[in-house]
């Protein structure tokens, strides 16, 4: 498996592009896995109702893709669609950002 | 294991969305602010050092880690009867990318989730990238940083470090969650912290995991992406 480090690389490919792959792979994350998810309440979730405390929580001001589950679709696929919405958000955003920071220097 | 035995069927039929993140209204506006003030000032430094130090190579990695830790949340895993865990994320992103640029794909996950998914309240925003970012890209990075010394060098004890540095930051995250909850006066101390290590103990199981082998596979597949955290920018 490993190959020693002296030998020379045999035209080895890394493409510019293995970020797509990187991108597709959370996508399949979404895809595949989110549906198989456990509904169960998380650790603070579970914890705040058993303690009582969860009715200290207040509604959001406002709401746009509230859950994860994309209004006016229904099933899995409404997660789906909203997983992989934030997974492009997030994504562009810090792709943005980096881009700001390495290219603005002080 | 209890919901092995119940099994599925059991409780309500249709479970509550799982909303994973605090919501507003779990801690007081006074515990709230502070922890706005402590995680603007982690992330000014993070910005600043991330303008002097990050590479050029290392911005693709900076949106798929975002991509793959948001991904990765939304896959709740069942630890004990009728609760779940889910990834947080800081010490992979910190592992990768180092500790500032590590709490700016936290700060960045966290606030979409929050801002576009109604995931985790506005005003408890600042507690809960301190809670699941910083505590785990400053302090479970150092602490990885410390193991790694500790057992023979970053190339043997990765994987290893890792794993208990993102056990760690669990953990410790779910403290800093049960004293706010205490400090806002929401819960007892005695109560919250028993109950939240309690259960955190076992998601960092989980946490743990999936660090591990994200970081294995990296290793297998793409092991100049390991050396992107400490590639410097060429000197203009």
């Amino acid at each position: 498996m490993d190959q020693p480090d002296d030998a020379p690389t045999p035209r080895r490919r890394r493409s510019r592009y293995w970020w797509l792959v990187g991108l597709a792979l959370a996508a399949l994350i979404v895809i595949v896995l989110s549906p198989l998810a456990s509904p169960d309440p998380d650790g603070l979730q579970r914890v705040a109702a058993d303690e009582g405390f969860l009715e200290a929580a207040r509604n959001a001001l406002f709401s746009i893709i509230p859950g994860y589950n994309v209004p006016g679709v229904h099933g899995n696929l409404s997660r789906i669609l909203g997983g992989l919405i934030g997974v492009v958000i997030v994504f562009a955003l810090m792709a943005v950002v980096g881009r700001i920071l390495v290219r603005r220097r002080r | 294991m209890l919901a092995a035995i119940v099994g599925p069927g059991f409780g309500p039929a249709v479970p509550p969305p799982p909303d994973m993140h605090a919501p507003d209204g779990f801690l007081s506006v006074p515990i709230a602010a502070v922890m706005w003030l402590v995680t603007l000032a982690v992330l000014a430094v993070a910005v600043r050092r991330s303008n002097a130090t990050l590479d050029e190579r290392a911005v693709p990695l900076l949106g798929v880690m975002a991509a793959f830790i948001f991904a990765a949340q939304m896959v709740n895993f069942q630890v004990v009867g009728g609760t779940s865990g889910h990834l947080l994320g800081g010490v992979l992103a910190a592992v990768l990318l180092g500790p500032w640029a590590g709490t700016l794909v936290m700060a960045c996950v966290i606030a979409v989730q929050a801002l576009v998914f109604q995931d985790g309240g506005l005003v408890v925003m600042g507690a809960n990238i301190f809670n699941m970012g910083v505590v785990g890209t400053l302090g479970g990075f150092y602490l990885y940083l410390g193991l790694v010394r500790i057992l023979g060098g970053e190339d043997r004890a990765r994987v290893p470090a890792a794993g208990i540095a993102a056990w760690t930051s669990v953990v410790a995250g779910a403290i800093c969650m049960s004293l706010e909850l205490a400090a806002s006066g929401t819960t007892a101390l005695s109560i919250a912290l028993p109950a939240m290590v309690g259960v955190h103990v076992l998601i960092g199981i989980g946490e743990a995991l999936i660090t591990m082998g994200a970081l294995a596979f990296i290793a297998v597949t793409r092991a100049d992406l390991l050396r992107l955290r400490d590639s410097r920018p060429a000197a203009a």
